[in-house]
């Protein structure tokens, strides 16, 4: 799977503006939910779910990244939002540093491939150094898309 | 296998196993993974056709993909090869990672 398969693109925030973990959550889901992917009135139910699967256990698995999920009925494929902080933020990852890129997904319930799919996208560029650091430079929504629609043409990148 | 004056000896363990829970090798499966091979002190890789993982990496772990139905051949290089390489096919095969099988 690619990035562009799953990656709203009108859900990419440069700058997110909440400095915490729930607010980003908060954040991103509403990006999609404004976006239109979520359908009507879920919003609140879909931030509490990844919240909830959060609070289980972190998914800042290291390296500046953390990856918040959940499975919803709503989505019937996988949709994911992606935002930025300059400053950081305490996602409780697993290396109890801060996390400045959050790529958020929503996935179907009865899909878990899929669900895989697109995590095997995420965490095979997120592996790569370059990825991170370009991904880290980006200043703009237009620039964050523009990296990932060439990491989905480069398999090194 | 000896390699010269002071170390351990080397041994190596492979078994090939199947991911029989419903969601694959998620993240929460990871983890159980990782963690479950941190708890050795040999080197293991898990290979799911041509990706090859570090056993002890969770973004690796992730990296896989393992769909139900999957199946991870584990090597483990190490005093405790054994060991580790057991205690990863029980996880996987038998606890199936506590979660449900595919229906």
């Amino acid at each position: 799977m690619k990035f562009a398969d799953f990656i709203c693109f009108k859900a990419v925030i440069p700058g997110l503006r909440a400095g915490d973990r729930d607010g980003v959550i908060a954040e991103l889901v509403s990006a999609l939910d404004k976006a239109g992917k979520l359908g009507k009135g879920n919003r609140e139910d879909i931030i509490k779910a990844v919240i909830r699967r959060e609070k289980e256990a972190s998914t800042g698995l290291g390296r500046g990244v953390a990856i918040p999920h959940v499975k919803h009925p709503v989505v019937k494929d996988v949709v994911a939002a992606i935002g930025q902080s300059s400053a950081g933020i305490d996602f409780s990852a697993l290396d109890k540093q801060p996390v400045y890129t959050v790529i958020l997904l929503i996935s179907p319930v009865d899909n878990p491939d899929k669900h895989l799919q697109a995590m095997e996208n995420v965490f095979r560029h997120l592996q790569q150094e370059k990825f991170r650091k370009f991904l880290r430079q980006c200043q703009k929504a237009e620039q964050i898309e523009d990296l990932l629609r060439e990491a989905d043409e480069s398999p090194f990148l | 296998m000896r390699t010269g004056k002071g170390s351990v000896e080397k041994l190596v363990c492979e078994a090939e196993v199947e991911i029989k829970n419903a969601d694959g090798l998620h993240m929460r499966p990871a983890m159980q993974f990782v963690d479950v091979a941190n708890r050795f002190s040999s080197d293991v890789t898990v290979a799911a056709g041509d990706n090859i993982a570090d056993g002890k990496s969770i973004m690796q772990m992730s990296m896989l993909a393992a769909t139900c139905g999957t199946r991870l051949k584990i090597k483990a290089e190490g005093s405790d090869a054994q060991k580790v390489v057991g205690a990863l096919r029980e996880l996987v095969e038998e606890k199936m990672f506590g979660e449900p099988p595919r229906r």
